[in-house]
């Protein structure tokens, strides 16, 4: 049986898995919650435990830009060398930067609900374009499952994919300049002053966030590998069938 | 090249002279929209004239969604498509005569939308040359990204249901400016209308510019 | 001179191989039937060799063009008549007669020809496709290609729908294309008919093309 791990995968999931663990314990029990008191009042102020969220947060919106990075890479590659390798990678790519895309706006749901008073904040250049750049992606996952031979969907896929960046660009623009214009409430995130650990702690969880990001792309690009190799090996078994038609005077 | 995208946008507009299908149906579709919008914000004049640029605009995309439709359907009938790639056409000449012949339609749309939202709305225009500029630089780019992202989905089944997921996020930005400029138009917020109506325009050529690189690819079906 | 050269060709509709290695040869004026039962792959070879379909596998040359290259050149050099007319319903005969020969740069005096030839009614030019019957539209749909004057013609079931003037006409237009020089494989199950216009048959099963070792030449 095929298996998509190997020696370096294993060791890199496991790693990831540590990883995971340690950035729990520094996530919630190194690192204090975001509590200050103001100069003038007396009061506590602050994010409090909610700024723990940024240590999830954070890694997941970075790899959703960088997966869509990645996928127009590979659509670029695709058009440019006819490679099925890396419409593979593109399209494994995609599926975990939706995935992660979607990850940051619920994260960032949660976390504005104590911070911001409210799930979903219009003035924020970043929401907006991360809810398109989810919009976009699962418009980009329905063309992947179009019908076609494979080269016909590599195709079509690779230009939606490049499309897909240059969308998001324009959007991200236009919606900075819209709220510039419209007035709205800009996004303020309170300027916390971060300690040596919370920084380490945000730095960790980006490189694990990164490394989680690779071994789940190794995988799935294997499996999609595999499942090519199989329709490779279901053309042969078609043609054998198609031809038996020949001797058997025609299908039934 | 240019003998050629005029035989294809001239084809397609007599084939829409014919069958009336923009005029008849995405057209009445579009001010139907309005009528909608009027029951749901219950009729509300105040409020209905200060939201006119969107609502208007809300309205034309969705319109547009229908005219790509039938912009892709002409061809994929009785497989006209394939007879375009027997006839040697450009790719990028079969891309620019679809996307005239779909701007004229759906200015068409637009100019009708317009009536309707004076009437039933009551919008007032006061900047009449910002309107129209900015019009014709929203609907270019609706008609260049809208027949691109047709073409990628040719004859597809699936075409109906994708159509709206795939081409209205990539809409938006043209929704952000053709809002704003409207607005500044009619006199309902103040923003530099002119500014974002430089931007639609910026849009559209680069739309333009991405559907004549990509046709060739796309036309081709394998 | 061979105008079609397949060895061993397979093309594939999404993951079905309609042509699982066909090998076919068609020189210059040379009229060719491709026959054989529903779903043997004839109207796929037709559509490779009209340069739509990409070989995966085997060698293919039509016209001296490699297709798996560069199938775009030969496209208006090769005048194909599929099941689907590739007309437009909301235009008329004439227009749909006079937009394809400009997009293929036909002279009007080869519009006007081809229309003759096909012996299109004068009141028909006028009708809308969508209410033509199906052998006018046969007819109108041959007439394009016809305009092209193409030096190979590719035609699949070409009698489809037609009326006995009809039929006469499209088996002159084989005989007179092959005599000029030009090349024609047609598919079709009339082979009592088809047979007589033709120099050879070539029978296709399975998605294989065969040349028939001892072709039965009539003329």
């Amino acid at each position: 049986m095929e298996i998509t791990a190997s020696r370096t995968t294993r060791l890199l999931g496991f790693s990831v898995l540590a990883g995971a663990a340690l950035l729990v314990f520094l996530a919630f029990v190194a690192t204090d919650a975001d509590v200050r008191i103001d100069a003038n009042s007396g009061d506590e102020i602050g994010q409090f435990d909610a700024v723990r969220l940024i240590y999830v947060h954070v890694p997941v919106a970075l790899i959703a830009y960088f997966a869509f990075f990645v996928t127009a890479v590979g659509s670029a590659m695709v058009l440019v060398k006819r490679s099925v390798w890396w419409d593979l990678v593109a399209g494994a790519s995609a599926e975990i930067g939706a995935l992660t895309a979607g990850l940051a706006l619920v994260t960032g749901s949660i976390w504005g609900r104590p911070i911001w008073n409210t799930w979903w904040e219009w003035g924020d250049v970043r929401l907006l374009t991360m809810l398109v750049l989810f919009m976009l992606a699962l418009g980009y996952l329905a063309v992947r499952k179009l019908e076609g031979t494979a080269e016909e969907r590599a195709k079509r896929s690779a230009i939606v994919g490049l499309l897909l960046i240059v969308n998001v660009i324009i959007v991200n623009r236009s919606v900075e300049w819209w709220e510039n214009d419209t007035l709205h409430q800009q996004s303020t995130i309170a300027d916390a002053t971060i300690e040596d650990l919370t920084l380490f702690t945000l730095f960790f969880s980006m490189v694990l966030g990164l490394a989680a990001y690779t071994w789940m792309l190794i995988h799935r690009f294997r499996l999609a590998w595999l499942e090519r190799q199989d329709e490779r090996f279901g053309l042969e078994d078609a043609l054998k069938r198609r031809r038996e038609e020949a001797t058997q005077g025609g299908p039934t | 090249m240019f003998a050629e995208i005029v035989l294809i946008a001239a084809k397609d507009l007599r084939i829409e002279w014919r069958s009336r299908v923009s005029l008849n149906q995405v057209a009445p579709f579009a001010v139907l929209i309005l009528v909608l919008f009027g029951f749901a914000l219950d009729a509300d004049r105040a409020t209905l004239s200060n939201f006119t640029p969107g609502l208007y605009w809300v309205a034309i995309l969705l319109a547009s969604i229908l005219a790509v439709h039938r912009s892709v359907g002409v061809e994929a009938g009785e497989g006209a498509r394939e007879g375009l790639l027997l006839s040697g056409l450009r790719p990028a000449s079969v891309f620019l005569g679809k996307t005239a012949a779909l701007i004229v339609q759906l200015l068409v749309v637009a100019i009708a939308l317009l009536g309707g939202v004076v009437l039933l709305y009551e919008a007032s225009i006061e900047e009449p040359a910002l309107l129209v500029v900015s019009l014709i630089g929203a609907v270019l780019g609706v008609g260049a990204a809208g027949t691109l992202y047709g073409a990628i989905l040719g004859g597809q089944r699936a075409r109906e249901t994708v159509l709206p997921i795939l081409l209205l996020p990539v809409l938006s930005p043209v929704l952000i400016g053709a809002t704003r400029s409207f607005g500044a138009a009619m006199g309902t917020v103040a923003a530099d209308g002119w500014a974002w109506t430089g931007a639609l325009f910026g849009f559209a050529a680069l739309y333009l510019a991405l559907g004549v690189v990509s046709h060739g690819i796309l036309m081709e079906e394998n | 001179m061979s105008v079609i050269e397949l060895d061993n060709v397979v093309v594939l509709l999404g993951r079905f191989p309609a042509l699982a290695g066909a090998t076919l040869r068609v020189d210059a004026g040379e009229a060719v039937l491709l026959q054989g039962p529903n779903g043997a792959g004839k109207s796929t070879l037709l559509r490779l060799c009209a340069g739509l379909l990409r070989p995966e596998r085997g060698s293919a040359t039509v016209l001296g063009i490699d297709l798996s290259t560069n199938r775009q050149s030969i496209r208006p050099r090769i005048g194909y008549v599929g099941h689907l007319s590739m007309l437009y319903d909301d235009l008329t005969v004439a227009e749909n007669i006079r937009f394809w020969g400009r997009a293929a740069g036909v002279s009007e005096a080869q519009q006007k020809a081809a229309i003759a030839r096909l012996q299109i009614e004068e009141r028909l030019l006028d009708v809308p496709v969508n209410r033509l019957s199906a052998g006018q539209r046969r007819r109108t749909a041959i007439a394009v290609a016809a305009s092209r004057r193409p030096e190979l013609w590719l035609l699949d079931e070409p009698h489809a729908g037609l009326d006995q003037s009809g039929r006469d006409i499209v088996d002159s237009l084989i005989t007179d294309a092959a005599a000029a020089g030009g090349a024609v494989l047609v598919a079709s199950h009339e082979l009592d008919r088809v047979g007589p216009v033709v120099d050879r048959r070539v029978t296709i099963a399975g998605g294989m093309a065969r040349d028939q070792e001892d072709p039965q030449h009539v003329r």
